[in-house]
């Protein structure tokens, strides 16, 4: 009970010491992705899904061998991804509020501006790997239905575009979810508002079709991306409606967000 | 050293913080002392460059929070021993800052030895941690990136007198081996023990500050004898300001020798002889508390 302070030398500094270099504060950030229970199952779950989706598409199409190739299977795994990354982008921004560890990390780190930037770069290197790991996954599926099907089950058809726009939607996706959590700051609301959006902009877009033909087809995110679901490359117009959307839905909330985060008094 | 200069700030109308001033010196504990909502938790936030101040500075040896590249690694800040991930371990709370820090992992096994949390007790989520556990866990994490400031808000808040006991060990110790310290209480009795210096806030602000010495103990001489008429005879003879005490005997207004003294010469038997009780600063602050208790409809849930 009475331990006496051992290595605790209080007038020991003086020295000026470095700052925290930013590849410390990424391999922080990626730990507390993982480090709670709701964390590591929520990437867990990214795996755990996607090896359903292998198993269910190898079940589901036995009669169908024309299904069952590269493309197919790294197109529906990333289906499930798109959904659990924002979600984890939002609680990686909203938790330091929820659980009011900002308190901690902020006085770890003044510089709160290298926080959100270790956030972001943490977030993107989870979707760098989850969508490495549909594509590790689909090739094992893939490998499966050939030994185990006939012909043509697993093809290798996969054009290299299919790839990169699944990655452009995911990234995309996951800067939405990020840019509204720190703009929100609340976990519930942040979630709600990233699902709600693309709803309501459909609801609008279906009433007045005005809209749609006008407005609706440049800031609408769930229009925007329809390109992107192709295995073809993308072209000029369409990058520039996505990056119109991505400006709005991003680009805005994102730059008020760490605005707000900057100057909030963290309680 | 903290340096506090003409600090304010204000929420709209409401001025939590007025224009307060003062400093925390090296080698000595500065109890900051006040009713929930005086305003110790704002200067504390603010110290530490968490919550903008509308005017006025703060700066930690010369430096302002903000601009020192690894803060804490020379101020060591508990600000609520609650604010923690509840799933995360106690330990795994340490390792992030740790890595944070760029401290090695041995010295989280050190520190949490030093705060007395077991292995099993590390191991478990903070969800079911006891608020004295959290406050452990808080001082260990403060003390992490061994700095030679500290700065906790109530810490000994759920401490049981064991544990606040090793607490006043343990920050006495730093302080003699050169630390600062600045620790807030809304308990007198609380920061009495721990204190060397005392900052007394309410309502935003300073109504004392000075040595624990002076503001407890500057309250002249309790006397009584078996001859109270004679002696204040004598001690109004003697150009001593005594005024009568509702138990008996006297409250004058200087040291206790000179009474002794006066005692002896005249030949009047002293049955009590000590310095005052402090009875000042002690009214001072039951003022501000009983104050405050009247407002806590109003602000309580409003303000931290």
């Amino acid at each position: 009970m009475t331990t006496t302070p051992t290595g605790t030398t209080p007038t020991g500094s003086g020295v000026h010491r470095p700052g925290i270099p930013l590849d410390r504060l990424v391999r922080v950030e990626l730990r507390k992705l993982v480090d709670t229970r709701a964390g590591f199952w929520l990437i867990a779950s990214i795996g755990i899904i996607s090896l359903a989706v292998m198993i269910g598409i190898l079940a589901g199409n036995r009669n169908n061998p024309e299904n069952l190739n590269f493309g197919e299977f790294f197109g529906l795994m990333n289906i499930p991804t798109a959904i659990i990354l924002p979600v984890m982008a939002i609680l990686l921004v909203t938790g330091e509020w929820s659980q009011r560890t900002a308190l901690t990390t902020f006085a770890m780190e003044p510089r709160r501006e290298r926080v959100v930037l270790a956030k972001l770069a943490a977030a993107f290197i989870a979707a760098v790997g989850a969508v490495a790991l549909s594509l590790v996954l689909g090739a094992v599926g893939n490998v499966i239905a050939g030994v185990v099907y006939s012909d043509p089950a697993g093809a290798w058809s996969m054009p290299v575009a299919g790839i990169v726009n699944s990655f452009v939607i995911q990234i995309f996706n996951l800067l939405l979810g990020f840019a509204f959590a720190a703009l929100i700051l609340n976990t519930p609301g942040a979630i709600v508002g990233y699902f709600a959006l693309p709803t309501a902009l459909s609801i609008v877009n279906e009433l007045l079709p005005s809209f749609r033909d006008s407005v609706g087809e440049w800031i609408d995110s769930s229009l925007t991306q329809v390109p992107f679901q192709s295995g073809d490359w993308v072209g000029g117009g369409e990058w520039l409606r996505l990056i119109v959307s991505g400006i709005v839905w991003i680009g805005i909330p994102l730059t008020l967000g760490i605005m707000r985060i900057l100057r909030t008094e963290i309680k | 050293m903290i340096t506090v200069e003409h600090l304010t700030k204000r929420y709209g109308d409401y001025v939590a913080v007025d224009d307060v001033s003062f400093t925390s010196k090296p080698g000595r504990v500065t109890g900051f002392l006040g009713p929930n909502g005086a305003g110790k938790s704002t200067t504390m936030r603010i110290i530490a460059g968490l919550t903008p101040a509308t005017s006025g500075t703060a700066t930690v040896d010369g430096t302002a929070y903000r601009d020192m590249p690894n803060p804490a690694t020379e101020v060591g800040v508990l600000l609520d021993a609650s604010a923690q991930h509840a799933g995360r371990t106690g330990a795994e709370i340490l390792r992030l800052s740790a890595m944070t820090l760029g401290v090695g992992k041995g010295r989280v096994e050190e520190m949490l030895d030093m705060v007395s949390l077991t292995p099993e007790e590390s191991g478990r989520r903070v969800r079911n941690y006891s608020l004295g556990m959290r406050q452990r866990l808080g001082i260990a994490n403060a003390l992490l990136g061994n700095p030679r400031i500290l700065i906790l808000d109530e810490p000994a808040n759920g401490l049981d007198p064991a544990g606040i006991h090793w607490m006043r060990t343990l920050l006495r110790d730093y302080a003699d081996r050169g630390g600062t310290v600045l620790l807030s209480s809304h308990l007198l009795h609380e920061i009495e023990i721990i204190a060397d210096d005392l900052v007394v806030i309410g309502h935003g602000r300073i109504v004392a500050q000075g040595t624990k010495e002076e503001l407890l103990a500057g309250n002249g001489t309790r006397v009584r004898s078996l001859d109270d008429d004679a002696l204040l005879r004598a001690m109004t003879a003697a150009g001593i300001v005594a005024r009568p005490v509702a138990e008996g005997g006297f409250l004058a207004d200087v040291a206790p020798e000179v009474i002794g003294r006066l005692a002896a010469r005249v030949q009047i038997p002293l049955v009590e002889l000590r310095p005052g009780d402090g009875a000042n600063l002690e009214q001072m602050f039951l003022d501000l508390t009983a104050a405050t208790a009247r407002e806590s409809t109003t602000t309580q849930g409003a303000r931290p």
